[in-house]
């Protein structure tokens, strides 16, 4: 193995570039199978009642169609909701599409039509005709606020809100300088590029589903268990995921109905859900949130109160970590959490890039900069004045925390210091010039499930590195491949690592930002076993003498080694556990944005022209992979702070944001120059590769920091999301 | 989308012929929009008439000093055409202000005009809307309308014209040639759109068996000073919350000629000519565009969401004006206001 220079941690380019720059990549929805059949759904026009009858005589009768799929003909369901679970569920029972005659949420499958063709399966569906009996609904979160109630049941894997510290009640109104305000915060899509898709190669013996997906492995799962394949050999294959952003974290809404049809007509099935229905797949939930800042007169924080009602479905208790950060990242010896949901009648809200996190930092690092102008310093001071080296929530040190380097590395950068305090001091022409900062956090993790992995050494002199994780487009490919060269010492084109597919090593879910730290960590040792044993092989063979410098190895000599074993691959697995380090060590990734922002001041037009983000995550294995999740989330972030709204009308209890054109995304022109920056961070303690993940941290401060230097040029406190120009001129008037 | 007939028409003359007998018969040209209303079932057609083949793609002066602008014009051709870049500025800028640069290589004139409003209820089936569904109902009157119209709305219909090229045709002053069974005729572009009434579903003058043969500009004075200003949730790529269009000519500080035309805010592009008059005459200052921008929003009235387009629409004309009377257009690449 002739070792090359380390590639680990230099900016090798994506290695799935080229297949999918040339269109080679196959996504879900490209497989081709024989024989295959097209589904289209029917979804419900009303948000919660029954549905009375459904005439689909006209849809059967249509050339090409081969049934029509109802609560009343579908293959015999489980009657028991807990078969339903799924490894990332919250509480409550799943949604199961066509059960019965209830209909839970406005756009739910009501009927699915399966044709021999895409085309008639759709123009059939438009025959449907569904009446219902409908109920009063309720979506409006303003409204529901009022029975808002803390979740009876926890999310598994989820570390549950911190208890109060101190008394902070009590210590908040003793504060000599009090700030408190509401935030809101919109509903939001994920809407990744790739529509939910599922085709489903249907046999006797074995079903092969190719799903949009962030678990294959938990997608397996569920269809042997939930829809009763246990009998058959499943295989859920995702090679290449167009994005997810957590939506493809549970079974879609894709894969249970195209299994569903495959199964009852024993046939190929495809089912593509379109663009219009990916409001009724999940939501980042939609919250209320209170902030109570005490401070003594040189900004040191007395007491943190933060209260939040967010948003779920009338069937399952969804929760994510939205508080869980407001007691560790600032030192405050009073803190009070108090997070709870409020049932509304919409599909159940889905964990969505730095879930909670996004939503709770909003307002703690608003609320921040908020008390930052009522003591009058600097809100950079504010955060260094109240830095804290210990998580205070339990009370242990972190396994490493570079923020306060995020800070002044990040202020230098952006030029901080030549910053005018006073709102409304900045301006050039007609535009107000802001500036704004905010600090971001993320739990740094390891899978909460084992994961592992397979290396094998191949006749041609090849490694294949095998796990069942998928690549969501974050750069897994890449940094797997660069991980077991280095391991391996054998250089890249020499490593092939084959991703998204359930029958290769069981790795559970791609997300929580572990994936890096967790599958890196199970390559790096699957690679250090496999290269014992070829040493080991090597001496017992003769082919080295003394057993050192495995490097040496070249191809012919290791397919020699091959031969002489009398095998025609030599492997070695590693599985990961997450012990961590039990309750010693915290452990985050942290970041500090610093926005500018310009804004013309009678049109209320605002641009975000600068962005500087500084990363403290660790070790950074691809700094090109890891600068594009930044500047990727950091563009999500631009769109929570001014345009992302899955805007719902509450007469009809329906969201009415179905495309682009009413969901609004950033355009390339509402994106100036984002300038990411990673700190030099080691931690020997979080992961055995020293690795935090990157997924979640880019998108937690983007949008207060973007709120506060909206603050900062108009001297308006926006506390509400989307800041779009309605609420912006308001003020002004 | 349903299935639909597909017919490539040889000659406007059997286009117009298959339009008169065949009711459920829709024109298509760059399909920019029709393709996607039938792609979400709210058209429908029996019949597609491909026109493309039709010799309708020409710009030419006519005798008057004018244009005369083919149907099937594209929007990019036309915004980067010699003679409209230089007489015409104001209707480059509009266009340029529109859609992206793809749909813009794809959409026609003639499409243009007839392009949809983009209210979310109509375009969901799911819905009611009176435009979509004569006498169902509509929702956005009571519900989400935070960009619907602030002027000559009805009680059936609250729907915005989209457009941003037509906004520029109302200020320039326009007519449509259009030609049906018995002839050709003229409408000028104020008539050609109309307001909803209890008829939203009818969005022009248009008859069903008339074709759009172009479009005809007057004259365009030299010197002319304009400006495009839309105003929109976003930078680029977003239907205006507000649009301005201003055409003036100045003559030693004196206003002698003002065309102000306003999108996003009716259910045809909004002009007031009467309320130009006043400029005439006037110097060309802040105070007396604000004054103006006043008398042209003076009918206007605000749904539960859209109060906030009233007085965004009177800024956004003072300064288009402003824009106009200083000579600095608002620049449609650079997406900061001037």
């Amino acid at each position: 193995m002739d070792q090359g220079p380390a590639i680990t941690g230099k900016s090798i380019p994506r290695i799935d570039g080229p297949v999918k720059v040339r269109g080679q990549a196959k996504y879900a929805a490209e497989y081709d199978v024989a024989d295959l059949l097209h589904a289209a759904i029917v979804s419900a026009s009303i948000a919660k009642g029954r549905v009375i009858s459904i005439d689909a005589a006209a849809a059967k009768n249509f050339p090409g169609v081969v049934a029509v799929l109802t609560h009343k003909n579908r293959p015999w369901f489980w009657p028991f909701s807990f078969l339903y679970k799924d490894l990332a569920g919250p509480p409550g029972k799943p949604f199961r599409p066509l059960y019965d005659d209830r209909v839970l949420f406005s756009g739910q499958p009501v009927a699915l039509i399966v044709a021999d063709n895409y085309e008639a399966a759709r123009d059939a569906a438009a025959l449907v005709s569904v009446s219902y009996e409908r109920e009063q609904h309720a979506t409006d979160l303003a409204v529901e606020v009022s029975k808002a109630y803390k979740p009876p049941r926890h999310r598994l894997g989820l570390a549950p809100t911190p208890h109060p510290t101190g008394d902070a009640d009590r210590a908040f109104l003793a504060s000599p300088v009090k700030v408190e305000a509401s935030y809101t915060t919109a509903a939001e899509n994920h809407h990744p590029m790739e529509l939910f898709a599922t085709t489903v190669e249907w046999s006797d013996k074995i079903v092969t589903v190719y799903d949009k997906t962030q678990s294959p492995k938990s997608v397996e799962i569920f269809l042997k268990v939930a829809l009763r394949l246990f009998r058959r050999k499943v295989r859920v294959v995702s090679s290449f995921v167009g994005g997810a952003f957590g939506l493809g974290l549970r079974p879609q809404q894709s894969v249970i109905l195209a299994v569903l049809a495959a199964k009852a007509l024993k046939r190929s099935v495809r089912l593509v859900l379109p663009r219009d229905h990916m409001f009724a797949l999940g939501y980042r939930a939609n919250a209320i949130q209170t902030v109570s800042l005490g401070a003594d007169e040189n900004g040191r924080l007395l007491a943190i109160k933060h209260q939040a009602v967010a948003a779920t479905s009338q069937s399952e208790d969804a929760q994510d970590p939205m508080l869980n950060f407001s007691a560790s990242l600032y030192r405050c010896d009073n803190v009070k959490l108090t997070y709870q949901l409020a049932k509304l009648d919409t599909v159940s809200p889905c964990d969505m890039r730095a879930p909670g996190a996004a939503t709770g930092m909003f307002a703690l690092e608003c609320a921040m900069d908020e008390l930052a102008y009522a003591i009058n310093i600097d809100p950079l001071a504010l955060r260094l004045a109240n830095y804290t080296e210990r998580d205070q929530s339990e009370n242990r040190p972190f396994s490493s925390k570079a923020l306060r380097e995020c800070y002044l590395q990040g202020a230098e950068r952006f030029g901080w210091a030549k910053r005018s305090h006073a709102p409304r001091s900045m301006r050039k022409g007609k535009e107000l010039i802001g500036w704004g900062m905010a600090t971001g956090v993320w739990e740094a993790a390891m899978s909460p499930a084992p994961a592992r992995v397979k290396v094998s050494l191949l006749a041609d002199g090849r490694f294949e590195v095998t796990t069942s994780i998928t690549d969501i487009g974050t750069g897994t490919y890449t940094i797997l491949t660069q991980i077991a060269a280095d391991a391996l010492g054998a250089p890249r084109e020499r490593v092939v690592v084959k991703l998204g597919d359930s029958a290769l090593p069981f790795n559970p879910i791609q997300g929580g930002s572990w994936t890096a730290a967790t599958s890196g960590s199970a390559v790096q040792a699957a690679c250090d076993k496999l290269k014992k044993k070829i040493l080991l092989r090597a001496k017992q063979t003769g082919i080295v003498g003394n057993g050192q410098a495995t490097e040496l190895l070249s191809p012919a000599a290791l397919a020699d080694l091959l031969k002489l074993s009398g095998s025609d691959n030599l492997s070695a697995t590693a599985t990961i556990i997450n012990v961590k380090f039990g309750k010693k060590y915290a452990s985050a990734t942290h970041s500090a944005v610093f926005a500018e922002v310009r804004i013309d001041e009678e049109l209320a037009v605002v641009r975000v022209t600068r962005l500087v983000c500084t990363v403290a995550a660790g070790r950074i294995l691809n700094p090109a992979t890891a600068r594009s999740q930044i500047i990727g989330a950091s563009v999500m972030g631009i769109g929570k702070a001014l345009y992302e709204d899955a805007a719902t009308d509450h007469n009809l209890g329906r969201c009415m944001a179905h495309n682009f054109a009413d969901y609004h995304i950033p355009s390339n022109a509402d994106v100036y120059d984002i300038e990411v920056l990673f700190v030099e961070e080691t931690d020997d303690k979080v992961s055995p590769i020293g690795v935090k993940g990157l997924g979640e941290i880019g998108s937690v401060a983007v949008a207060p920091a973007i709120a506060n230097a909206i603050f900062h040029a108009t001297g308006q406190r926006m506390r509400d999301l989307p800041i779009t120009i309605d609420r912006l001129t308001r003020l002004s008037d | 989308m349903r299935r639909f007939e597909y017919l490539r028409a040889a000659s406007i003359d059997q286009a117009i012929e298959r339009l008169s007998f065949d009711p459920g018969a829709k024109l298509l040209a760059g399909g920019t929009n029709l393709v996607d209303l039938m792609k979400y079932d709210v058209a429908c057609p029996t019949t597609i008439i491909d026109i493309n083949d039709l010799p309708l793609g020409d710009i030419k002066e006519t005798s008057d000093g004018g244009l005369r602008i083919g149907a099937l014009v594209t929007n990019s051709d036309l915004a980067f055409h010699p003679v409209i870049e230089n007489r015409y500025p104001l209707l480059a800028s509009a266009i340029l202000a529109g859609a992206s640069a793809q749909l813009r290589n794809a959409a026609t004139v003639a499409g243009n005009l007839l392009q949809r409003t983009r209210c979310s209820y109509f375009y969901d089936v799911m819905t009611p809307c009176n435009k979509r569904t004569p006498g169902s109902g509509c929702p956005a009157r009571n519900g989400l309308n935070r960009n619907h119209a602030i002027l000559g709305a009805s009680q059936d219909c609250v729907a915005t014209h989209p457009s941003d090229m037509c906004v520029a045709l109302a200020a320039i002053g326009t007519m449509i040639v259009v030609q049906g069974p018995n002839g050709a005729r003229s409408i000028s572009l104020a008539d050609f759109h109309r307001l909803p009434g209890d008829t939203p579903e009818q969005d022009t003058t248009l008859r069903n068996n008339e074709i759009i043969l172009g479009i005809e500009l007057p004259p365009a004075p030299e010197f002319q000073r304009y400006s495009y200003l839309k105003i929109r949730d976003r930078l680029s790529y977003a239907f205006a919350l507000v649009s301005a269009a201003a055409l003036l000519t100045i003559d030693d500080g004196v206003i002698s000629t003002a065309h102000v035309a306003l999108g996003g805010v009716a259910h045809k592009p909004w002009r007031d000519t009467a309320a130009e008059v006043v400029l005439v005459g006037r110097p060309a200052s802040r105070g007396n565009f604000h004054q103006f921008a006043s008398m042209l929003l003076s009918r206007s009235e605000a749904l539960s969401q859209n109060g906030f387009k009233i007085e965004l629409a009177r800024r956004t004309v003072v300064r288009a004006l402003e824009q106009a009377a200083s000579r600095t257009p608002q620049s449609q690449s650079d997406k900061r206001v001037h």
